[in-house]
């Protein structure tokens, strides 16, 4: 046996009270695709920094190769052949490709040769790995998957030999999912050591040969890939059994209640985000949007939802117009028509991050009896609501007194969903419902909105997540520029359609 | 030939009133391009001039009193640093802090050293900068309009002023040209990207505005050691703010902040050119509304004139490696 390439002994990580990493040992061997999984804040990011130079550990040894090395800040860990691709881009925008790859590696003080010699080698290894990057176009004209590419040419550039890569799917169409799947497997074929960190079960059975569990900061196991399944690696993350398909019933279809018509919407710098939209959703019905954040979704909900201004065309709800370019109808009289809008950006959005969750769970009724009178709060019926409420909904801990921004995103998403649900809607507007979600909140926010529309409620749903697309919705459409590209009733249709649809070829 | 040397002097002051703007504003554009806001500018300059001044006087020398100048200038950007940037504090309020402090410091250290609130002592020709004549001056000035350039335009300014304008073209060199540049742009969008390429935010930070202390020293100095022969309370009168609404109607540039300084110079010229003059079916304009004139420009400028200044992604927002 070998000794592994990298080795990590007890590693203890604390953020203030939270402890991140308790004594996590790890062995990753030369050669191989090492996956780490686990759910969203299960410290998988936080250990990788560690081994990065970015955080330090309160305690515990990282060995290179038998060697044990103090990583006091990435250069360190650079020198040592680590390199890191993360979840948001280490990319400076309006900068070239050129430039972020040398930045902090230039050589010398003043441009020159060496800055020649650095565009010649990397040209050098575009051409190697098939990478087709133009050295001298601006990160911020370039798509999130070559946006990636440059992510990984900058840590081969700096002499990566172990390369960690955070979440690298998540922003990805299936096919551009392929296209990094199948560099990776190249660089492993050149001896490079791959780990993946991802909380998808799919990724881990596709492309690793080992794979390590994090569960609340603990690392609760080893295995070879092949000696596992989905649902066992489900049950380590968890901790409990889970289901891991949704239980949906034959859907009983009603009349058209929510429609739009040829429209368009511009976005905050007057650009035309949304372009001749027409849909129907029927009561009883998911509808699916599909599709790469960025292309018109975000500005759609918005819209729909009476936040933002309709550049043509119109909306309506029972047949009547709520929405054209002339008028709209704010929020506050949409919700009173049965219109409840769950939106994309939690924290932006959804909640006052500062405020009580007592306070986010009545904010939109607070003004109403029974939760005030005369304008004055009546806390102790917000009290006993909120209390009855987190217990129905399941949100942990069940404290109305505690700050929002102290819940778990999974937590926070459940007190919009309470909010939202609990005068129920007759159209529900939802976006990305489970972005940074855990697992067992995901299967209970599923379940709510299967049971929403079980009993008639006309539901769309926009996420960027494919596989909570086929496995919520009755009917799909797909975004791509802002235009529906495609639809399609959800019955046999693959991942791989979608994602032709996703980017734009087919 | 009366409108010719009309138009050479209003020139000339253009050039003479725009030096601390430019010396301002291309301190600003290290800081800023760094990340960290700089309305302390206007403080700076002030205590720049102040100890100038007291410097000179006490040491002989203009040239130690604005290395005197450039040392104090340099610790109230670490001032700066180390409540922004080592402690995360609040840029803008760092910053007010600073300005408001230095007004009272000044004066009450003109009131305690010299007995008269906020005011220095004259300087003598040894203690202060003299006007340049540059070679052949006045033997060229009978040419018509290359003598006028030279003897009139060019000749004749305070070492500083031709200071001023070298300055510009090496900070666009450093800023472009240089690994160091690089870095400081780099830590101004994305310092994470900075981070995790192994170099030290932080350190980039506070490199950053020292270069800041040092090249607005230079626009303390020549108010109080250059035009003026003495220092006197709020000296700098709001300069260090509109060097900033230049830098930002420069877009964080040093060619374009220069436009923009010389843009502000001009007016000011004008409006003391214009200050009693009776204007054709108009009559004489009063002065308030004159000298109202630069900064009514500046207001237009900044509230949209030029498109929107896309500031540096990462300005005012202190860098917290561990969430």
């Amino acid at each position: 046996m070998v000794s592994p390439i990298l080795e990590l002994t007890n590693i203890n990580k604390s953020f203030g009270h939270v402890q991140a990493n308790k004594n996590i040992n790890l062995k990753i061997n030369k050669g191989t695709i090492h996956g780490i999984i686990g759910e969203n804040g299960a410290g998988k990011s936080t250990l990788m920094s560690i081994v990065f130079g970015l955080y330090q550990a309160n305690s515990g040894s990282i060995k290179i190769n038998g060697k044990e090395i103090n990583l006091r800040s990435p250069r360190d860990s650079i020198v040592n052949g680590i390199g890191m691709v993360h979840q948001h881009f280490m990319l400076v925008e309006n900068f070239t490709v050129l430039e972020n790859i040398i930045l902090g590696f230039e050589g010398e003080t003043v441009f020159g040769e060496k800055l020649a010699n650095a565009k010649k080698d990397l040209e050098e290894l575009c051409k190697t790995y098939n990478f087709n990057i133009d050295l001298d176009a601006t990160i911020a004209d370039l798509s999130v998957g070559f946006r990636q590419r440059v992510e990984i040419l900058k840590s081969l550039y700096r002499g990566a030999e172990i390369l960690i890569l955070d979440e690298p799917t998540g922003v990805l169409t299936p096919q551009e999912v392929d296209e990094l799947f199948k560099i990776l497997r190249s660089l492993k074929e050149e001896g490079k050591t791959i780990v993946l960190i991802t909380h998808k079960l799919i990724e881990i059975m596709d492309l690793t040969s080992e794979v390590s569990v994090m569960r609340q900061g603990e690392m609760v196991g080893h295995t070879k890939t092949q000696d596992t399944n989905k649902e066992q690696l489900a049950e380590m993350m968890v901790g409990r059994s889970v289901l891991l398909r949704v239980d949906k019933k034959e859907i009983k279809k009603g009349e058209v209640i929510f429609k739009v018509n040829n429209l368009s919407v511009k976005d905050d710098l007057d650009v035309i985000r949304v372009k001749n939209i027409n849909l129907e959703i029927r009561s009883g019905e998911i509808l699916g949007i599909a599709g790469v954040t960025g292309n018109g979704q975000t500005e759609l909900l918005e819209a729909l939802s009476g936040i933002r201004k309709v550049e043509s065309g119109n909306i309506q709800l029972f047949g009547e117009k709520i929405s054209d370019q002339d008028n709209f109808l704010n929020p506050r009289m949409l919700k009173e028509k049965g219109l409840a809008h769950v939106p994309e950006d939690r924290q932006r959005m959804g909640l006052i991050s500062d405020f009580k969750a007592h306070e986010n769970l009545i904010f939109g009724y607070h003004d109403q009896e029974p939760f005030s009178k005369s304008a004055v709060l009546n806390n102790k019926e917000i009290t006993e609501y909120s209390s009855k409420i987190m217990q129905e909904y399941d949100v942990r801990p069940n404290s109305p007194n505690l700050i929002t921004s102290n819940f778990s995103g999974g937590n926070q998403q459940k007190i919009i969903l309470s909010r939202e649900l609990n005068e129920n809607p007759k159209v529900l507007l939802v976006g990305q419902p489970t972005r940074g979600v855990d697992i067992g909140a995901i299967e209970f926010i599923h379940q709510r909105l299967i049971d929403m529309r079980d009993r008639g409620a006309a539901i769309l749903l926009a996420s960027v997540e494919l596989d909570e697309i086929l496995s919520l919705s009755d009917r799909i459409i797909v975004m791509f520029d802002g235009k529906i590209v495609g639809e399609k009733e959800n019955k046999n249709v693959t991942d791989r359609e979608l994602g032709l649809l996703m980017a734009g070829v087919a | 030939m009366e409108f010719l040397s009309d138009i050479a002097s209003l020139i000339n002051s253009t050039l003479r009133i725009s030096t601390p703007l430019v010396f301002a504003a291309m301190a600003g554009i290290f800081a800023e391009r760094s990340g960290v806001i700089d309305f302390s500018l206007e403080g700076k300059m002030l205590m720049a001039a102040f100890v100038a001044a007291v410097g000179s006087y006490y040491l002989g020398n203009p040239w130690l009193g604005l290395l005197l100048a450039i040392i104090v200038c340099v610790c109230l950007s670490m001032l700066h640093g180390f409540a922004s940037v080592t402690h995360k504090g609040d840029q803008v309020v760092s910053c007010v802090a600073i300005n408001i402090l230095i007004i009272g410091l000044t004066t009450a250290l003109a009131a305690a050293w010299f007995g008269q609130a906020g005011l220095t002592p004259t300087l003598n020709e040894e203690q202060r900068f003299l006007e340049i004549n540059l070679p052949f001056a006045d033997s060229v000035r009978d040419i018509p309009i290359i003598g006028t350039l030279y003897s009139d335009i060019l000749s004749g300014h305070y070492v500083f002023v031709y200071l001023a304008y070298l300055s510009v073209p090496i900070v666009f060199w450093i800023v472009f040209k240089t690994s160091f540049g690089l870095r400081l742009r780099a830590v101004g969008e994305n310092p994470s990207a900075v981070d995790t390429a192994g170099i030290n935010v932080f350190a980039m930070r506070y490199k950053a505005l020292a270069v800041n202390g040092v090249l607005i020293a230079f626009a303390g100095a020549h108010l109080s050691t250059a035009v003026n022969a003495n220092f006197f309370r709020e000296m700098s009168a709001g300069r260090g703010y509109l060097a900033l609404a230049a830098m930002i109607f420069g877009k964080w540039h040093p060619k374009t902040a220069l436009i923009a300084c010389l843009l502000f110079g001009f007016t000011d010229a004008l409006q003391i050119r214009l200050q009693g003059v009776e204007l054709p079916a108009i009559g004489e304009i009063p002065v308030q509304l004159i000298q109202a004139i630069p900064y009514i420009l500046t207001v237009v400028l900044l509230a949209g004139f030029v498109g929107k200044a896309i500031a540096p992604n990462a300005i005012g927002q202190p860098y917290i490696k561990e969430r």
